[in-house]
């Protein structure tokens, strides 16, 4: 029974552990698709957690909270656009640009705003989401198997988990169902294609990073407002690359990057539950060493697995209509 | 009199400071097939994307059955019935044809209804034409004559009144060109108006009844064509009387210097392309291997420098092995024993282009003296022979220190081929010299190739254009996915002959 | 509608100076509003800035210093961009440099002073190169984007160092995660002492023989990348990696000899910062001078000659900066952070923002120079 509740736990976990990898996968679909790389997923996670913490402060409404951080990260993904569509300068630099500008943006302005070392003050119950016990969850409890699944593994999460595992069908339907997907797939794989149809290449990369910036903002709001009641500095942890590697190892794709996104879920949620136990032969892991496992997997699926990864055509390449 | 569907007036347009366009004044009459012929450059493809929609006149008016229209986008050029199919064809290659077709046009957000009356409307369109159009192909899977159809199609469907089309049988074997020539009468009887983007007098004089010359970004001529010949166009075309056929003088061949053995070649999909291929060059001796573009003459050419690995076969230069077990020597190996390569797609692979002038001019080369020495590079020893070699070939501006990037396509391969042929190469192998070149420079290439030949080097031609192939061959090989499927020699044969071979009908 | 210029005319100053000088220009005012909406007056900010980092000869030393950090950090991005890698992993490679510095010159410490030196410098080198070697190799072989590995390495670092000093090299007898210092004898001279050799009395600065390093290093990155064949072949794989094949140049082997020298460069930090100023293995002493290296290889084009005064510039930001942390309490060291990610944009990813209408302007009016 003990181990029953052990998976159980696990498994919770990976759930709640994955959400921010999920909505950053799928964020980085939509710009990855139209053929614009993001790498700065890990900025404007870090930004949305900061203004979705900072909002629900001073509005005392986490709803508000998480509509500035749509906001703020909509923002970033124009400006990135701006600067590698629009004036066709180098994708990577202008990610890398952005995350730096972040990590010390979020900081700073907590830093002036609120005088302690990078950190939000703490939310009330009020200000912040908190878990969602599902319906009958508690009388099912008891019931075997179905309590068990129902009650501990899927009640009890916060709304963003429940949204995240919502997205993953809505983004593939999006992509592959509608003739905006179609379009988008397009533009990333022969832009020229796009434009000879009539359509605005630059436009369709615009939409396709706007639905980016929405979706990476609940990733951070998630972090901040949700299983954390505060911003602190550098929350996001490299999540924003671990997705964007998930992503990659899924192909592009949102059915297989969530796949991937709950193997680092589970590797995350395993590692934490290995902290200081003792395990046979091997003994207590040094913590250190344990909390390096996302990172250290991150590395072997991008080596070992991805090899011959197809990426959309057209991308990290700007459109260049004129000879 | 029959009325113009397309007027354009007064058009012009400048890149920078090259002016592409300049007051163009051009009337096409509804139901023709329309000519327009014209050099590498001269402005062809720029008129025709500007009334496409792709580009924006700097001014000039374009009216479309008498109405004046302002386009700014392919959106508005398509609303008034323009339909055009280029060059390289705008088509995603891991889409269906269906897919591709409807980009654009979906008609709904949530693919449905429209999708399949979309199907039902584009197998009506290919029974019309005759197109004979797979809806759920994948176009990767197409040949290239095929994904022309589709591009056709993709017009068609768009209720286009005129077509465009931007040099259409450069990439076709004679038999799809006449199969198109086909698609394209039958366009015409359905009353629709064709225009035709050529710089091949041939297809001019079959199918076009009325002709306009383009040079250097201007409309220098305008004539029926029944009125008018292959030797005057050209010199319209030209400014001046060309010569058509090259001369070559007769020199007897050597021995076999390059002798190629049961070479078979993947590519990097792991696609087997070129199969148990036999060759022998010998010195003295252009051989031209002709074949419709992907049929496996790029793998064999990377294959036979030494770029791509080789699955098995053996290869010989003067009798000596140059392919072991891993494949051919590396490319600089292979240099240093004499074979030099013009690969073909230069921009590609032939150049960096965000080099120094300079420092293309030794590609490959730079880790000779007096290039470099103890891997230190020689400057000014390099910049003295660019200068030298510049002046050689003629490559303007002539200014080693400039920007590869700012030099002409013709001026760009001039400094490919000058790097290549000072080796004094045994073997040369040369891929599409002159793609994209004006004929100022394909003059000097085919000649520069041909002095080559009588100083006794053995020449491997690939070439997509047939003509090329045929004045500069003196034997020729075709090549049909993967295989050589016949060899001729020169004066034996005819185009007719070679395009069977090129199509894997004979 | 887009400006078109003709690139053979454009004189190299103005692509050169005034394009990067007009960004530059953008960047900081972008940053004073950063200042501003922190609730500081940025015109005061400037001033302290300057005064702390020129205004009194232990604020300029320090200047120095963080110049000094700047020009490796920078070289190294700059190395590995030639070859077209976005090698964002200095920070890692630093860290583990310090190792290699610590290990060499613990155990060597008893071979004469400059031998030791050598050693040291060495040892960082080889430690940062090593560091670098398997997203090198990964990229090279796998395919795997080399910003998420040289990252993922980044966070590896971290971990096993912090791992490192707290449980396997820590001083036993102190609580904090460094080392044992290294024996007084082989530390690298200061400005101070050095001043003193010539009678000058000066404060202590942290600026210490490393600056001597750093010169060069800029020397041999530049002979290396426009001098020699390596640099001519890994900017060849970098711009054009199929025409490199054609040319019979391995992609393979220059992606990881640039790897390999930009994680070296980037190790030898720690020569700076343990030789020369800690004296010990601190828990985090590359302290973001990696990334701020990335920035700095942007502004400066990545050639040594841009490079220096890049981070010189640096170095008049983060030591005028903390002049100004001391005196605003609302602005942190991480406002600086920002900063760099604001000239990062607006050198690099944005270059182009006003490059067409600045040439242009330039080009025209030479002309009429020419015609008149």
């Amino acid at each position: 029974m003990e181990f029953l509740a052990d998976i159980a736990s696990l498994t919770n976990s990976t759930l709640r552990i994955s959400t921010p990898l999920i909505f950053a996968a799928m964020a980085g679909i939509f710009a990855e698709r139209s053929g614009v790389i993001d790498f700065s997923l890990e900025g404007k996670m870090l930004m949305a957690a900061f203004v979705a913490a900072v909002g629900s402060y001073f509005f005392g409404n986490p709803w508000v909270g998480l509509l500035m951080a749509i906001v703020a990260c909509v923002s970033l993904s124009m400006l990135h656009g701006f600067a590698s569509v629009t004036h066709k300068g180098d994708q990577v630099v202008s990610c890398v640009a952005i995350n730096i500008l972040i990590i010390g943006l979020t900081t700073a302005l907590a830093a002036a705003w609120f005088g302690q070392a990078g950190l939000t003050p703490t939310l009330t119950d009020d200000q912040r989401f908190l878990e969602i016990t599902l319906p009958f969850a508690d009388a099912l409890r008891d019931v075997p198997i179905i309590g068990l699944i129902y009650s501990d593994i899927l009640s009890g999460h916060y709304i963003f988990v429940y949204l995240a595992y919502i997205s993953v069908p809505i983004v593939y339907w999006v992509v592959f169902k509608t003739s905006f997907g179609l379009r988008v797939r397009a533009v990333g794989e022969n832009p020229s294609a796009v434009d000879t149809a009539g359509i605005n290449v630059f436009a369709m990369r615009y939409k396709a990073l706007a639905i980016n910036g929405v979706l990476i903002a609940f990733a951070g709001a998630h972090l901040s407002t949700a299983v954390n009641a505060n911003f602190f500095r550098e929350m996001s942890a490299g999540r924003g690359y671990l997705a964007l590697a998930a992503m990659i190892f899924g192909k592009w794709h949102p059915k297989t990057a969530l796949v991937a996104c709950l193997l680092f879920g589970f590797t995350d949620a395993l590692q934490i539950r290995l902290q200081g136990v003792e395990l046979p032969t091997i003994g207590t892991i040094p913590v250190q060493l344990i909390q390096a496992v996302p990172y250290v997997l991150t590395v072997v699926l991008l080596a070992g697995f991805v090899g011959k990864a197809i990426a959309p055509n057209a991308i990290g390449q700007p459109y260049i209509k004129e000879r | 009199m029959v009325s113009p569907i397309l007027e354009l007036s007064n058009i012009n347009k400048s890149f920078g400071h090259v002016h592409a366009n300049k007051d163009i004044n051009l009337t096409i009459k509804k139901g023709t097939i329309h000519g327009i012929i014209g050099e590498n450059g001269a402005g062809k493809s720029t008129l025709m994307s500007i009334v496409y929609g792709l580009y924006q006149a700097d001014s000039g008016k374009i009216k479309v059955s008498g109405k004046e229209i302002n386009l700014k986008s392919p959106r508005d050029s398509i609303e008034n019935g323009i339909g055009m199919v280029h060059q390289h064809f705008m088509l995603v290659e891991n889409f269906t044809v269906l897919e591709n077709i409807v980009l654009g046009f979906e008609g709904e957000l949530i693919f449905g209804k429209n999708l399949k009356k979309a199907k039902t409307d584009l197998k009506n369109l290919c029974d019309t034409y005759n197109l004979n159009v797979d809806l759920d192909s994948i176009i990767s899977d197409l040949s290239v004559g095929f994904r022309q159809r589709v591009e056709i199609l993709k017009s068609l469907y768009r209720g286009a009144e005129v077509f465009i089309l931007d040099e259409p049988t450069g990439v076709l074997t004679p038999q799809e060109v006449d199969e198109l020539f086909k698609i394209l009468r039958s366009l015409k009887e359905e009353g629709k108006t064709i225009v035709l983007i050529t710089h091949k007098l041939n297809e001019i004089m079959d199918l076009t009844s009325e002709v306009s010359v383009m040079r250097q970004g201007e409309v220098v001529g305008h004539t029926k064509t029944e009125n008018t010949n292959r030797e005057k166009l050209a010199e319209m075309m030209v400014g001046r009387s060309v010569l058509l056929r090259i001369n070559k003088s007769k020199v007897e061949r050597g021995d076999v210097v390059f002798k190629v053995e049961n070479l078979t070649v993947k590519d990097d999909l792991d696609v087997t392309r070129v199969k148990n291929v036999n060759l022998e060059i010998h010195a003295g001796e252009i051989l031209g291997l002709a074949g419709v573009t992907g049929n496996g003459q790029t793998e064999l050419l990377e294959a036979l420098s030494g770029i791509r690995k080789v699955e098995s076969g053996e290869i010989y230069l003067n009798d000596e092995k140059i392919s072991d077990n891993l494949g051919l020597l590396n490319p600089r190996e292979l240099k240093e024993k004499g074979l030099a390569h013009v690969p073909e797609d230069r921009q590609r692979m032939g150049l960096v282009t965000d080099f120094k002038a300079y420092e293309n001019l030794i590609f490959g080369y730079h880790d000779q003296e007096p290039y470099s020495k103890s891997s230190i590079m020689k400057e000014n020893q390099i910049l003295d022979y660019s200068k030298k070699v510049m002046e050689e070939y003629d490559v303007r501006p002539r200014s080693p220190n400039l920007m590869t990037s700012n030099f002409s396509g013709g001026n760009q391969q001039k400094l490919i081929l000058s790097r290549e042929l000072n080796e004094n190469p045994k073997i040369l192998l040369v891929g599409q010299p002159t793609r994209g070149v004006d004929i100022g420079a394909i003059e000097f290439i085919h000649q520069r190739l041909i002095d080559m030949r009588d100083k006794g080097a053995a020449i491997l031609l690939v070439s997509v254009e047939l003509e090329e192939v045929l004045s500069l061959s003196d034997r020729i090989v075709v090549m049909f996915d993967g295989n050589i499927v016949g060899e001729r020699v020169n004066k034996d044969v005819t185009d007719r002959e070679l395009g069977l071979l090129m199509a894997g009908v004979a | 509608m887009s400006v078109v210029v003709d690139k053979s005319k454009v004189p190299w100053w103005v692509s050169n100076l005034i394009v990067p000088l007009v960004n530059l220009t953008l960047a900081l005012i972008v940053s004073a509003l950063f200042i501003f909406i922190a609730g500081e007056n940025p015109l005061q900010a400037i001033k302290l800035i300057i005064y702390g980092s020129f205004g009194y000869i232990e604020g300029f030393a320090y200047t120095l210093y963080y110049t000094t950090n700047f020009v490796f950090t920078g070289l190294a991005f700059a190395v590995a961009f030639h070859c077209r890698l976005f090698n964002i992993g200095g920070e890692g490679q630093a860290y583990i440099g310090g190792l290699g510095v610590f290990l060499v010159a613990i155990n060597f410490s008893f071979l004469p002073v400059s031998v030791v030196w050598l050693l040291a410098i060495a040892g960082a080198f080889v430690f940062g190169a090593a560091w670098a070697f398997i997203p090198a190799y990964l990229q090279a072989k796998r395919g795997s984007h080399i910003v998420i590995t040289t990252i993922m390495f980044n966070f590896i670092a971290s971990s096993l160092m912090v791992y490192l000093l707290v449980d396997i090299i820590r001083d036993m007898d102190q609580m904090g995660p460094h080392t044992v210092a290294l024996p007084e004898n082989i530390w690298l001279p200061t400005f101070k002492d050095l001043a003193a050799l010539f009678g000058m009395k000066i404060r202590y600065s942290p600026l210490n023989l490393s600056f001597l390093l750093a010169i060069a290093a800029s020397f041999f990155v530049w002979f290396l990348v426009w001098k020699t064949k390596w640099g001519y072949e890994m900017r060849a794989v970098g711009h054009n990696t199929q025409a490199a094949i054609y040319a019979g140049i391995s992609p393979y082997k220059n992606i990881i000899i640039a790897m390999l020298i930009s994680g070296g460069l980037a190790g030898l930090l720690s020569i700076n910062e343990i030789l020369g100023v800690h004296h010990k293995i601190v828990s985090g002493f590359p302290a973001g001078y990696g990334f701020t290296g990335i920035a700095v290889a942007l502004m400066g084009r990545n050639h040594p000659i841009g490079i220096f005064p890049a981070a010189f510039l640096f170095g008049i930001l983060y030591q005028g900066g903390s002049e100004v942390t001391f005196d605003m309490p609302n602005i942190t060291r991480y406002m600086f952070v920002a900063v760099q990610g604001v000239i990062i944009l607006f050198s690099g990813a944005l270059e182009n923002l006003f490059r067409p209408q600045i040439e242009s302007f330039f080009v025209n009016r030479l002309n009429r120079r020419v015609e008149a």
